[in-house]
């Protein structure tokens, strides 16, 4: 499923500027523990975390995500937002809790 | 097709009017003469002009009136006269794709674009700008695709030399989040330009990420050297200390000594140096209390025969 599909589906904020949104998603990985992102995330994934610093982005360029989802209705801080654009990494808000949207995601057809 | 029309539509969202729009207005006043819109209207070879007061849109005027005008036969006649009052315009904050409704829908040739906030007259944009801006966007969008293609895989096969090393190097700043992370994907964008396998090119990044926020979190700053050849990438990562006193117990998965506000941005959370041996063929680590540690890192590239295979030359 298109990024750009599951943001419509699930109802989730954009807060970064319109771009790489075409990204196929297949897998997703929920975890705030930056080194459990880096060893066990697949490539590609959407990731969902409570964490809205900077080195997020670095995080999800390093393993070449699709996207952030920021839980409980959490928005990037203002230097992650300008990073994340830059980067063109999508940053996206749910109010959901980490627990709801990944049920959703997994609904949805999206695995670990 | 499908994708090369959602790229446009998504360009259609993110340029607004402002960046389409002609800013160089002719206008007139309400109390020029007719004559002199005639005149203003061959010179420039336009077919509308806004007509302003003060700073303010007072109305717009096209070809359309000036031949109703000169069919009228009066002479002596003002803009104001003839003018359309109260135009329907375009803010400059809006989207392209707002613009392309409105003239779809109305079938204007033009439409006077105006700030926001001030209410001012600030550019006139027609059909014509929307399509030259979208291509100028689409353009610039394919000159960096262009630039972020180009690949510097071809290096190791022009460069002639019995043994060739490209070595690259970054300076870490201690307990600098704000930078954090900049040395490895740097060096990612430059393995994936160097032609590195996806595979090889994953293992680094998390070694070498690992490795710098160890350095930022841990440490006083520090260097890490980057070292490619046909047979191995090394990472070499030193910093000036504190320095690690047990190291068998720093390999452990879960020890860690960083401080909590450290591990409630999801860092030190004792997996650094287990997730860096995983990814790497070879790793060394030294160190001395009060001096610094070194770390070495080695994973097998297998660069040359990955720019054999994209060698033209090599695969015939």
């Amino acid at each position: 499923m298109k990024l750009k599909e599951l943001i419509q589906k699930l109802d989730l904020e954009l807060t970064t500027s319109p771009t790489a949104l075409d990204a196929e998603v297949e897998n997703a990985y929920a975890s705030d523990i930056l080194s459990d992102v880096m060893s066990h995330a697949k490539e590609g994934s959407v990731w969902i975390t409570i964490q809205t610093h900077r080195n997020t982005v670095s995080v999800a360029e390093l393993k070449s995500f699709a996207g952030i989802i920021l839980v409980g209705g959490r928005r990037p801080d203002d230097e992650t937002l300008k990073k994340a654009n830059e980067e063109n990494i999508p940053i996206l808000s749910t109010r959901f809790s980490t627990f709801e949207i990944v049920g959703k995601l997994y609904e949805l057809g999206i695995r670990g | 097709m499908e994708t090369r029309l959602d790229k446009t539509l998504e360009i259609l969202f993110e340029l607004k009017v402002g960046d389409a729009m002609k800013k160089d207005v002719v206008t007139v006043g309400p109390d020029d003469s007719m004559g002199k819109l005639n005149e203003e209207m061959s010179i420039h070879r336009i077919s509308g002009v806004p007509v302003v007061e003060g700073k303010k849109l007072a109305g717009i005027i096209s070809i359309s009136d000036l031949i109703a005008w000169l069919t009228a036969g009066v002479k002596d006649s003002k803009v104001r006269e003839w003018m359309v009052k109260d135009p329907q315009c375009l803010y400059a904050d809006q989207p392209l794709i707002h613009a392309i409704k409105r003239f779809d829908q109305l079938r204007f040739g033009r439409f006077p674009v105006l700030d926001r906030e001030s209410g001012e007259l600030v550019g006139i944009i027609t059909n014509g700008d929307i399509i030259l801006g979208t291509l100028k966007k689409l353009e610039q969008d394919y000159n960096e695709e262009e630039v972020r293609q180009y690949r510097a895989s071809h290096f190791f096969e022009d460069i002639n030399a019995d043994h060739l090393d490209l070595t690259l190097a970054f300076i870490i700043s201690g307990k600098d989040f704000d930078h954090a992370g900049r040395a490895s994907t740097t060096m990612k964008k430059n393995l994936k330009r160097l032609g590195l396998q996806p595979d090889i090119i994953r293992r680094a990044a998390i070694a070498s990420y690992e490795a710098e926020m160890n350095v930022v979190i841990y440490t006083d700053g520090g260097t890490m050297k980057f070292t490619v050849n046909d047979e191995k990438l090394t990472i070499i990562v030193k910093d000036r200390g504190p320095g690690i006193e047990n190291i068998e117990l720093a390999m452990q998965e879960g020890y860690t000594t960083a401080e909590p506000w450290v591990r409630e941005l999801g860092f030190g959370a004792g997996m650094g140096l287990p997730n860096i041996k995983k990814c790497s063929d070879f790793m060394d680590l030294q160190s001395v209390v009060g001096e610094g540690t070194t770390l070495k890192i080695e994973i097998m590239t297998g660069v040359h025969n990955e720019t054999k295979r994209i060698n033209p030359e090599a695969r015939s």
